[in-house]
This record gives structure tokens, C-alpha cells and sequence, in this order.
């Protein structure tokens, strides 16, 4: 009896995705206190993932470690298979070039206006006319919806307006990550939910894999494929929103409901 | 400990602008900024600071120098003090009040607001972007500053001496260049320079380093004047001693 050969194989059903951001036993203490204690993380290309967790819980400090802003004390950052602590300063650079990260409070140049601050990344890194430059600006306002704001001073802009203007920096060279630091922290319902419409707009029209930090439980379950939650340092759980919603954990379920365990309240 | 910390920002951000300092890209516009900051702007505070050097030393000298009938040589101790010393240094001193705390409020403002963060998010080195043409600046314009500082200075001495005093003004004149070489002259101008990198340094190494919020700008500023100043004196005795 002859032998078939079995059918060949779709060598891309059989390779795993490579995560775009890994994140392997990542510790870091500031002074003695340790922040985060052994995180690990894996996000996929595309994917919209969200870190939860309480005030004082590393959520920040998690963020700034995927880019590089904070060096961990333990731990490594692979992003895209390069290690970030590890990498050569050059490499660093080059590697920081995938992201595009909007800050809480927007972190835009005071010393420049709202054009100049979007602007900016594109006369540093890209050989650019003026009006090629002038015409992304508009393009990444527009994505953002804002109009007609390119020459006013950062400091005339509401707290909802620098956060957009700080997406449209974020998104003008086109990154491959986009990191979200508490885009909704301090904004009225009606703005955090513009807020939110914008991040699922433009997780929609770009091709970009987004981490976001929050603690707005509703902005989560709107913008998130995966959410995680971070405890303590440490990462309590990873789910989809719906699963999310059904994991047991006393501490999960708390935070859902808004009502904290004994423990936090001593 | 917190000395040895404060030695090793300063070495830290002079090494690291060292290191930027010749790469691309040039920001040849923030350059300029600076350099009109640095030296056209300060020119109204180190031109009064001179001038009324220049008068006080020619009272005081003139007094003292006529118990012995040597009211001549005012000009010469006049224009030699101002050149070897007071112009430097008071005009670095002045510099420190103005230029090193305006330094390390910018970028203690720009570090607590996630400014500075912003920028390495960017793919931006910071030091490249806001240090080395503070620092540039600073080194480049602070020896004409200084030139103009010795030019106020002396004519602040020849108004005190003829036009109140009633000196010879040709000899005066005269004196005034009798004695100056141009060694006095270089070796004020090499202090200008270290000056103004000591004074920049220090003033971006605790902006650069704040934390704190507003309250931490506010001891980076401060701190940034004072150990500006002291190190800009300390610095002082021994250039003195290698130039002169």
C-alpha cells in the first residue's frame, strides 16, 4: 500500500503570531519601593490593548518601559524581536521611531503653537516640504477633528483640545504603536466619550497596534480587543471585554463595580 | 552623596552635549534663538553692571591713589581690572542670575509637564534638541559679551575720572592702553567662555534633573543660580592661576 503524503501545510497557520510588544519579567523599584514586580505582557499586531488598574498601581511606569523612557531594573522589552533596554543607543532611536505616544495631560510644546508642536516630528525625522508638512498637519488635525486651531497657542486649548492635538502628533509619522497615557483622565463624560470615538476612529483607519492606560472602566470596554488588569505591580488578568466582565477575582469584580475590597480601604 | 550627585549630573549633561554637539541635525533657528537670548538680550544688564564697575573703580581708586599724588595710573588699574577680572566675572555672575536660572526653569518646566518625554517619544534626543544650543550659545556669546562689558567699563572709568574728577583726559587714554596687552585681554576672554559653559551646564543639569512639580522648578532655579555662581568664583582662582 503506497503511502500519501500528507497535505502541505500553510506554513503561516503554523508559525504563532509574533508579538509587536512583549514584555518579560519586567521589574523596576524607584527609592526602594518596587512598582512593578515581574510583568509580563504579550500584544499582538493590530490589536487595541488596554492596561487597567488603581492609582499608584505602575500603570505609567508599565507605559514608559515599552518605549523606552524608563529603564527596568530586571526584565526585557522586545518590540518588534529587538530588546529595548538592551539596544544601542542608535538602535533605541530607530526603534522609538515605531511609536507615537500621546501623554496625560498632551505634553505639548508651550513655546510653540498647535501647528508647529504637530509639525515638529515631521521637520526632525522626514526630508518634507513645507507644504508636504503643512498638508500632513491638516490631515492628522482633521483625523483628530479639529479645525481651524493650527495657529493658536497650546495654552488656549481646552483639556479635551490637547488631547487631541496630542493624538495628532502622535499619529503624524505614522507609527506603527500607538501608546495612549490616560486620554481621558480629568475630561467631563461628554468629551472622554469624544475622546474615546477619536482613539476608535483612528484604531479603524490606521494600521497600528494601541497599548492605552487607564482607569475609566467605561472608556476600557469601548476601546479595547484585550483588556489586563494591573495589581500591585503584577498583572492580576488578560481577557477580551466580555470575558473580562466574568472573571471571578474579588479584586476585578470590585474595581468593576467601583466598590474596593476591605483590605484597600485600611 | 547628594554632592557626588550633583558632580555627576553636571559631567553627565557636559559629556552628553559634548557628544551631541557635532551631529546632525543642526537646528541652526534654535541656535539663533538662543544666541540673540544669550547675547543680545543680556547686553542692557552686563553693559550697566560694567558701566557702574567701571565708575566705582575709577572713584575708588582715584581717592586712594591721590594721598600719593599717583592719580595717573587710575586708568591703568582701571582698564587692567576690568579686562583680567571684573568684566568676566561679574558679567558671568550676572549671566548665572539671568541665563542659568532662566535655564533650568525651561527645562525643570519642560520636564515635569512631560515635555522632555515628549521629545524622546519622538525619537528626539533632548540634549541634542535643548542643551546643546543653550550650552552653544552660551559659550559663543559670552566672550563678545564680555568685550562690550570691558569697553562700558573703561568708558564708565574715564567719565568718573575727567568729566567728575577732573583727570587729564589725553593721558587718561593714554594710561588706559599703556599697560594692557593683549594677554590680558585672551585670558578674559578664555574665563568668558568657561563661564558661560559652567553657567549653561549648570543651569540645564537641574532643569533637566527636576522633579518635584512647580515646588521642584522653583529649587532647580534656585539652586541652579547659586551653584552657578559659586562654581563660576571657585573656577575663577584657578583659571587665574593657569592664564595668568
Amino acid at each position: 500500500m503506497a503511502n500519501n503524503p500528507p497535505p502541505p501545510r500553510d506554513p503561516a497557520s503554523t508559525i504563532p503570531t509574533l508579538p509587536k510588544i512583549a514584555v518579560i519579567d519586567l521589574w523596576k523599584a524607584f527609592r526602594g519601593k518596587e512598582v512593578l514586580r515581574g510583568v509580563d505582557l504579550a500584544i499582538a499586531p493590530g490589536e487595541s490593548f488596554v492596561i487597567l488598574g488603581g492609582s499608584g498601581a505602575g500603570k505609567s511606569v508599565l507605559l514608559k518601559h515599552l518605549i523606552g523612557l524608563i529603564q527596568p531594573d530586571r526584565g526585557h522589552v522586545i518590540v518588534d524581536g529587538e530588546d529595548l533596554p538592551c539596544a544601542e543607543p542608535a538602535v533605541c532611536l530607530q526603534i522609538r521611531r515605531k511609536f507615537g505616544m500621546s501623554f496625560q495631560e498632551g505634553a505639548l510644546f508651550d513655546s510653540m503653537n498647535v501647528f508647529e508642536n504637530i509639525a515638529f516630528p515631521l521637520r526632525r525625522h522626514t526630508r518634507k516640504s513645507e507644504a508636504e508638512i503643512s498638508a500632513r498637519v491638516q490631515e492628522c488635525l482633521e483625523a483628530v477633528h479639529l479645525h481651524d486651531v493650527g495657529r493658536k497657542a497650546t495654552s488656549e486649548l481646552s483639556g479635551g483640545m490637547r488631547r487631541r492635538v496630542g493624538f495628532a502628533r502622535a499619529i503624524a509619522l505614522q507609527p506603527e504603536i500607538l501608546l495612549f497615557d490616560e486620554p481621558n483622565t480629568g475630561l467631563d463624560p461628554l468629551t472622554s466619550a469624544v475622546i474615546d470615538d477619536v482613539i476608535i476612529e483612528m484604531r479603524e483607519r490606521l494600521p497600528v497596534t494601541m497599548v492605552t492606560i487607564t482607569h475609566d472602566m467605561r472608556s476600557a470596554f469601548r476601546i479595547a480587543d484585550r483588556i489586563a488588569m494591573l495589581r500591585d505591580g503584577k498583572i492580576l488578568a488578560v481577557a477580551p471585554p466580555e470575558e473580562f466582565r466574568q472573571l471571578p477575582d474579588p479584586y476585578i469584580q470590585g474595581f468593576l463595580a467601583g466598590e474596593p475590597l476591605e483590605e484597600e480601604v485600611a | 552623596m547628594a554632592a557626588c550627585e550633583e558632580v555627576g549630573r553636571f559631567f553627565y549633561i557636559l559629556y552628553t552635549t559634548l557628544h551631541w554637539m557635532f551631529r546632525r541635525p543642526f537646528d541652526l533657528k534654535e541656535w539663533g534663538r538662543q544666541m540673540v537670548r544669550v547675547g543680545v538680550d543680556s547686553l542692557p544688564v552686563v553693559g550697566l553692571t560694567a558701566l557702574f564697575t567701571g565708575m566705582v573703580m575709577a572713584l575708588q581708586t582715584f581717592r586712594g591713589f591721590e594721598r600719593f599724588h599717583a592719580e595717573g595710573f587710575v586708568a591703568s588699574v582701571v582698564s587692567l581690572s576690568l579686562v583680567r577680572e571684573l568684566a568676566p566675572v561679574l558679567s558671568a555672575l550676572m549671566m548665572s542670575g539671568r541665563i542659568g536660572s532662566a535655564l533650568a526653569a525651561e527645562l525643570g518646566t519642560m520636564r515635569v509637564t512631560e515635555q522632555i518625554d515628549a521629545l524622546y517619544a519622538m525619537a528626539t534626543e533632548p540634549i541634542h534638541y535643548l542643551v546643546v544650543p543653550r550650552v552653544g550659545a552660551c559659550v559663543i556669546m559670552l566672550p563678545p559679551l564680555v568685550m562690550c562689558a570691558n569697553g562700558i567699563g573703561i568708558l564708565g572709568g574715564w567719565l568718573v575720572a575727567v568729566k567728575l574728577l577732573g583727570a587729564n583726559p589725553v593721558v587718561y587714554w593714554q594710561r588706559t592702553f599703556q599697560f594692557l596687552d593683549l594677554n590680558d585681554i585672551m585670558s578674559g576672554l578664555i574665563k568668558a567662555a568657561v563661564f558661560g559653559l559652567i553657567l549653561s551646564v549648570t543651569g540645564c543639569a537641574k532643569g533637566y534633573f527636576t522633579s518635584g512639580g512647580a515646588e521642584g522648578v522653583g529649587r532647580a532655579t534656585t539652586a541652579a543660580v547659586v551653584m552657578g555662581s559659586i562654581v563660576i568664583l571657585l573656577s575663577d582662582f584657578f583659571l587665574t592661576k593657569i592664564l595668568f
